[in-house]
């Protein structure tokens, strides 16, 4: 009996959470994979025909957004590396006793909404608003000049909106760094700068993996900073889905799109992790 | 689990152990139920065909009708800034009839609104709902189709019968006001920010002048631009072709391509305009005239002179309404020349009720001093009241008869806003 009971427990534990995936992940994505292979429209109703056209269309019609999502999003995604890391390093090794304010502070503006925070960006950056207003005043920027409705503006919003996702993993890999460990690499004559390339940068290699996890996916399926910050020709395979669904009502064409998308995502995801010399991509984002 | 204590070699073995012939087992079971489930979630459809005769259309009033009941109160959907907040109107309306309004500006746009409810109407569930206000768009034509909607008792209707405009008894997405009467309607048009533009734009070409580059918003309506870039052309909206589509469209392309348009605005134009990020686009006309009330900005609105876009937002009861009877008492209020003009004094939009002009203007006969001003102002402002040769310019939308030319319209209008 007793045997019986250990041999259940696995399973009793991740009964929950097995549920959990097959309600709100399996359920949905196999609904989504239906529908993409469906065709009709609205008042009609939409019927299962392995209908492939949809993924033909949407790669022919929206390339060029898709393209743009994965530049935009690996674009962000580098900006946060550049500006969250030494903010991890920072907080990591000379935080001393107020870490945990620091890492409150990282996360401090996400108390306010997503959204709410885009359209602040709005006010910012206004063309003759608090920022730009004055340095056209003087002279320093032309009276044209404009970073509202730019690929910029949208790739600022991106890289602004998931920094926190990109800080904690890293602080968190290099928090974990033995002190032992840097003091080794000091007796055996390594200088700072050895010591940081040869010892910190190595150790803190699958926090800004999993960084780059958190950060990248939904930065390049986002579609709020291009509506918001964006203009024309800024538009990412997120705003397409969202038209298609919302305005277009082709719920085949998104659903393909949504696919695709995916795809795309997990064969970047698993080259990188390859490139990366990791062999199990989950256990090191899960770290 | 990275205690190895916690992992028991069962288990284990059973997860890691390779044993093809009941894994091949599975997979096909699996493919099996994958392909059951595909195919199983087709999404139905629940179109109906419009009644086509008048006997037809009595039936079917009747047959809805005639067990419906007052229950004394009534959910009521609608834009933003589409009444005084003080709800005056519809505080006469408890007085008069002892039926409570609850009154909800949750409407905002009407795809997302329709994405919305539909799901729950397609269930024949409440949406909560018993009276909303829905624009002329695919999306009304959609929901007529879908079989969505109360259709109108007009017998019920008698204010109405009486007092509506000629042209609003006959709109192309409803002819016969079989399931909508109108609520108001609005203009779309050119607004500017005098700051920075000297010379008033008169034409529609005003938008498509490289003057103007980087500084022109567009909307991200299919078709609202497609109507602009169709009465640029000088082609008549209502009337188009897809060929006329064709044409409009490169239009509207050769202004993006050329930088001259910043960006495909949804509602939000208004404060980007007032602060200069744009300085002529295309917009409402209740928005701007809002907008100056509520920031005392001096932006302006033009009709140009090609014509413009009347646009009407209507009254509809959904087919799962709970208070159909209370619901209909309020539509047919608000088209009692005292109420349509008290509302159309605050929205400024354009009243579907003429008779409103003449209360205004007693008033104002009474009134002194400001309050005489702006009741004449609204009495005699061409965008509460069009005269009739502003009205014989103005054209609404193209009405999409089916599934098929509004996939065509939308591949033609669609790719424009999202490139």
């Amino acid at each position: 009996m007793r045997k019986l009971r250990a041999a259940l427990t696995p399973y009793a534990l991740i009964f929950p959470g097995s549920v959990w995936l097959a309600i709100f992940f399996v359920v949905p994505t196999v609904v989504m994979l239906s529908l993409s292979l469906q065709s009709g429209n609205v008042s009609d109703g939409f019927v299962f025909t392995w209908n492939w056209q949809s993924y033909i269309d949407g790669l022919t019609n929206y390339h060029d957004q898709i393209v743009r999502s994965l530049v935009y999003g690996l674009a962000a995604t580098l900006i946060q590396i550049l500006i969250g890391f030494p903010v991890a390093y920072w907080i990591a090794f000379k935080g001393g006793r107020n870490k945990s304010f620091y890492l409150f502070l990282v996360l401090l503006p996400f108390l306010v909404s997503f959204v709410l925070r885009t359209i602040s960006w709005q006010f910012l950056l206004s063309d003759n608003g608090m920022l730009l207003g004055p340095l056209k005043n003087i002279g320093l920027l032309p009276e044209d000049f404009r970073i509202l409705a730019t690929p910029y503006a949208v790739i600022g919003g991106l890289a602004y909106n998931f920094l926190p996702f990109m800080i904690l993993p890293m602080y968190v890999a290099l928090e974990r760094i033995d002190p032992r460990v840097l003091e080794a690499a000091q007796d055996l004559y390594a200088g700072k700068v050895q010591t940081f390339v040869r010892v910190v940068l190595p150790l803190s290699l699958p926090g800004v993996f999993a960084g780059v996890l958190m950060t990248f996916v939904p930065a390049s399926s986002d579609y709020v900073n291009a509506s918001v910050l964006g203009g024309t020709k800024t538009t990412m395979i997120g705003n397409v889905i969202q038209n298609q669904y919302l305005v277009t009502q082709d719920y085949p064409t998104a659903a393909a799109l949504s696919f695709t998308l995916m795809a795309l995502l997990l064969v970047g995801i698993f080259s990188y992790a390859k490139a990366l010399g990791t062999e199990d991509v989950l256990e090191v984002a899960a770290r | 689990m990275s205690n190895p204590s916690m992992q028991d070699p069962s288990f284990l073995r059973g997860v890691t152990q390779r044993r093809l012939g009941r894994r091949d087992a599975f997979r096909v079971a699996g493919l099996s139920a994958a392909g059951l489930a595909l195919a199983a979630c087709g999404v139905k459809g629940t179109g109906v065909a419009r009644p086509t005769t008048s006997a037809e259309a009595r039936s079917e009033v009747e047959k809805y009708w005639a067990d419906k009941v007052r229950n004394g109160h009534i959910d009521f959907a609608n834009w933003p800034l589409y009444m005084d907040p003080g709800h005056p109107e519809l505080k006469t309306f408890t007085e008069q009839t002892g039926i409570t309004v609850t009154y909800k500006e949750v409407i905002q746009e009407t795809t997302s609104w329709f994405a919305k409810i539909q799901p729950q109407l397609a269930a024949g569930q409440s949406i909560d709902y018993d009276l909303m206000v829905v624009t002329n768009s695919i999306q009304l034509t959609q929901l007529i189709k879908l079989g969505y909607l109360v259709p109108l008792d007009h017998e019920k209707l008698p204010n109405f019968t009486k007092n509506v405009g000629e042209r609003y008894k006959n709109e192309s997405f409803d002819p016969g006001n079989v399931y909508t009467v109108p609520w108001a309607s609005g203009m779309t048009g050119i607004a500017y920010n005098p700051k920075y533009i000297d010379t008033p734009p008169t034409s529609y070409a005003a938008l498509w002048d490289p003057k103007y580059k980087g500084k022109v918003g567009m909307m991200a309506d299919s078709q609202e631009i497609a109507n602009f870039g169709m009465f640029l052309l000088g082609i008549d909206p209502e009337k188009s072709t897809p060929a006329d589509w064709e044409k409009a469209a490169a239009k509207l392309r050769e202004q993006r391509d050329s930088g001259i348009v910043r960006k495909y605005y949804d509602q939000s134009y208004i404060d980007p305009l007032a602060k200069g990020d744009i300085w002529l686009c295309q917009a409402w006309s209740g928005d701007v005239f809002q907008k100056n009330l509520s920031d005392g900005t001096d932006l302006k609105f033009v009709i140009p002179e090609e014509g413009a876009t009347l646009w009407t937002d209507n009254f509809m009861i959904p087919k799962t309404a709970a208070n159909p009877v209370d619901a209909i008492t309020l539509i047919d209020f608000f088209y009692e020349p005292t109420m349509a003009a008290s509302l159309a004094e605050y929205i400024n939009y354009v009243t579907p009720v003429p008779a409103a002009k003449d209360v205004i203007l007693d008033k104002a006969a009474k009134a002194s001093g400001n309050d005489k001003k702006t009741l004449d102002m609204i009495a005699n402002s061409p965008l509460v009241f069009p005269s009739p040769e502003a009205y014989a310019k103005l054209r609404t939308y193209r009405t999409l008869a089916d599934a098929t030319e509004q996939k065509q319209f939308e591949s033609v209008f669609q790719p424009i806003t999202t490139s």
